[in-house]
């Protein structure tokens, strides 16, 4: 929440020595407010109306930067409690774990998996963003070479778990420059992996055993000088972990909580993979902005992916596509042509159902502000004269020799009125995108 | 700085509703099921009373157009509607069986009246859990059908479905008259869904025999709508709007088997991984999402979705007071 320019007046010398550029400190205080002034411009501001102003200029929740370039992820900087209030804006960032147990041959073949979860579903690409090498192993040693083998093989994110802040330097000195998240600083070990962080200006993960613990930590770590924190308040059951993280946000969010202005990791531990992805959906609709995952499966991960873009999205936007004239499959001048609007859940529901016909054809997506069929036909986004605008405007009699267009089902009523217009044959589909199937083998020879 | 938990009061709580009638009440299921009655947001048990959510299996009168993967574990008994929900009592653990009747459908199979009711007794024969009875979503069959459906079945204490904005008289009528409860459905939108129990209510029908379905969309197809309604009306209800104050019914296996990405085979879409899982978690990551909105019932299809997420609301179940 910004602050007003006579809040920050308030904290103001009120000298009006014009010194910071403008003649007054209430001019000032606007520009501030305005984000076109800097604080420091006044040298006599004192250091207790700094860092007020400072902190409440401060989001409640800090972005943290795990990665560099383009694999760079950004965590935190959530403003809302509930998507509806506004919208979530940086998706959970996803993680396999791996550990450094496994022999060089498992771990390349685990890592060789990971780099291949990468899905594209309705038009979108889903990636998960990093793996976790965790250090399992009695030779301390072999944290560094499983850390050194997974960054060399892998252009993922790195998150590096070990509990001692000894071993974890031997393997964060070799990949710094990717900017790995350390896991993390404990009641035991928080002054080694504290200063570790700032070596090496890396990212650090604040274990607490329960919240008290945790803010505890929090605040002589930032005491310390670091501030690119991740908070795990140590909950491990389902119940108690959506407690915590809700906690977390409310007090970050509600009271400007500065110790819980920190975006949330979660480890899942339920030993079976499904029950794992369950565990990790509602890490994810509460409020973690990094779930650490052990299954790796594709099958496993798509659901989850679909999951965390569904809650991300833009409450405000309507997910729409481009007007055009698709060509699904090789299409030629005979190819059936269908009809649907620009909503792109309907679109690409419309566009599987055709791939699945195996018929190449065209499907014509009308701009209706990305409205499915039925709110844009009751809203008169999706009439007849609409369609054959589009029909003319993409040039369709030039693209198939036939007449014959297919509307969805639900704006039958249309019929009549397109062939008027058009001239063409309208026939129509079924209501339902998975009927489409159904509808082509019944209606068009392949 | 010392950590000062944060609760947030609510005004009322989430109506209750019962379902089902024994043998005392008027009935014969062997025991009932109340659902609602929550004091907090889901699963917020550090500051009010959680109840329960439950899970119905589905069950229709006739052998259904699913895939194989959902048909192979009722393959013995998906020809007799009572055996099928006996097994998903029995072997699956179902709180409730959601039987709709597709096939009164006058372009489907067009099952007479009687046909339909004598399905219904045979369910009500087989197992003891209170039933969800819900139409083909043929207006005019549907009036019929449910009206003896209702009139058999008097007593029982049902919920029966569908009640829709332009079409919720003649059910609210027979569920007042034989004493049932109604499912009243919107298409994603509160006001609509709102507007609706305003209107059933104003036929005498009490606000603890309603349940709300909001019309989902399945994972991957619109969930996030019903979602962030679903939370808006949890919210509402804990304010004290009345008229959201129900339990929430959640047509999740409907939804989430509609899906490509739930059936499409591993051979035709390699990137997506093995189809079995992937559909089994495509309604399980559907209905834990739905939960965390503040889902009460849920109308799910596979054994193995049901099985997990049954664990899942085990462990959401766990006190998380501090
Ligand atoms: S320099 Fe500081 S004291 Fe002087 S006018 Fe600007 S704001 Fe006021």
């Amino acid at each position: 929440m910004a602050l007003t320019g006579l809040e920050i007046y308030k904290q103001l010398p009120k000298k009006n020595c014009g010194e910071c550029g403008t003649p007054t400190c209430l001019a000032f205080a606007m520009n501030l407010a305005a984000g076109k002034a800097s604080l420091d411009s006044c040298p006599y501001v004192s250091d207790a109306a700094r860092e007020a102003l400072n902190a409440a200029a401060a989001p409640p929740i800090a972005k943290v930067v795990l990665g560099t370039g383009t694999a760079a992820v950004e965590m935190g900087d959530e403003t809302e409690l509930f998507r509806h209030d506004k919208r979530f804006y940086h998706e959970t960032a996803i993680a396999i774990q791996v550990s450094d147990n496994l022999s060089n041959e498992e771990l390349m073949a685990k890592v060789a998996a990971i780099n291949e979860l990468q899905f594209d579903r309705v038009g979108q690409h889903y990636t998960i963003q990093a793996i976790a090498i965790r250090h399992d192993a009695d030779d301390p040693n072999a944290f560094q070479a499983a850390v050194a083998a997974v960054a060399a093989a892998t252009r993922l994110n790195l998150i590096l778990m070990a509990d001692d802040a000894a071993v974890l330097k031997t393997a964060v000195a070799g990949v710094a420059d990717r900017k790995p998240l350390l896991y993390a600083a404990t009641a035991a070990n928080y002054e080694a992996m504290t200063a570790l962080a700032k070596e090496f200006n890396c990212p650090l993960a604040v274990y607490g055993n329960g919240l008290e613990e945790l803010a505890g930590l929090v605040d002589k770590i930032v005491a310390l000088g670091c501030k690119q924190l991740v908070l795990d308040p140590g909950a491990r059951e389902t119940s108690r972990a959506v407690a915590d993280f809700t906690q977390i946000r409310r007090l970050a969010i509600k009271k400007r909580f500065r110790s819980f202005g920190y975006p949330i990791i979660a480890l899942t531990t339920a030993g079976d993979p499904l029950a794992e992805i369950l565990q990790a959906t509602n890490y994810i609709s509460k409020y973690a902005s990094l779930v650490v995952l052990r299954t790796a499966a594709k099958e496993h991960l798509l659901p989850l992916l679909s999951w965390r873009q569904n809650l991300y999205t833009d409450p405000q936007v309507p997910i729409r596509v481009e007007e055009k004239l698709n060509e699904i499959g090789a299409v030629n001048e005979n190819s059936p042509v269908y009809v649907t609007t620009n909503f792109s859940l309907t679109y690409y529901s419309v566009e599987g159902e055709i791939e699945s016909t195996k018929i190449p054809s065209y499907l014509l997506s009308v701009d209706t502000d990305g409205l499915s069929v039925l709110t844009a036909y009751a809203d008169g986004k999706f009439e007849a004269e609409k369609i054959a605008g589009v029909m003319k405007k993409v040039g369709l009699e030039n693209k198939v020799k036939h007449r014959r267009i297919i509307i969805p089902g639900a704006v039958a009523v249309l019929k009549g009125k397109l062939e008027d217009l058009t001239g063409w044959e309208v026939l129509v589909g079924p209501r339902e995108a998975s009927g489409i199937v159904a509808f082509a083998r019944a209606n068009l020879a392949s | 700085m010392a950590v000062q938990i944060l609760r947030d009061r609510s005004r009322a709580t989430v109506q209750k509703v019962v379902l089902g009638a024994t043998k005392e009440q008027g009935g014969t299921r062997s025991h009932t099921i109340v659902v609602g009655g929550d004091a907090a947001l889901p699963f917020h048990h550090f500051e009010g009373e959680i109840s329960r959510p439950v899970i119905a299996m589905e069950v229709q009168d006739i052998v259904p157009d699913w895939p194989e993967v959902l048909k192979d574990p009722f393959n013995d008994v998906i020809n007799e509607p009572g055996r099928w929900a006996q097994k998903c009592v029995a072997a699956y653990g179902a709180d409730l069986i959601y039987l709709k009747l597709a096939g009164a459908d006058p372009e489907g199979a067009n099952r007479s009246v009687d046909q339909c009711v004598a399905t219904v007794k045979e369910v009500l024969q087989a197992v003891g859990v209170p039933l969800i009875v819900v139409g083909c979503d043929d207006v005019e069959k549907d009036h019929d059908v449910l009206e003896a459906v209702a009139e058999t079945a008097a007593g029982e204490n049902l919920l029966l479905g569908n009640a829709e904005q332009d079409n919720y008289k003649s059910l609210t009528a027979a569920c007042m008259v034989h004493k049932h409860n109604i499912i009243a459905r919107s298409p994603l939108d509160i006001n609509i869904c709102k507007q609706l129990n305003i209107l059933i209510n104003e036929m005498n029908l009490g606000l603890d025999h309603i349940v709300i379905d909001p019309s989902i969309g399945g994972l991957g197809y619109g969930i996030e709508y019903a979602y962030s309604i679903m939370e808006r009306i949890r919210l509402g209800a804990l304010q004290g709007d009345k008229m959201l104050s129900m339990p929430v019914i959640c047509t999740v296996g409907y939804e989430a088997w509609r899906a490509k990405e739930a059936v499409a085979p591993v051979s035709e879409y390699p990137g997506w991984g093995k189809e079995v899982e992937r559909g089994i978690l495509w309604e399980a990551v559907t209905a834990t999402a739905l939960l965390q909105a503040g889902a009460h019932i849920l109308l799910m299809r596979h054994p193995e979705a049901v099985a997990k997420v049954k664990e899942n609301i085990d462990q959401l179940m766990a006190s998380n007071a501090y």
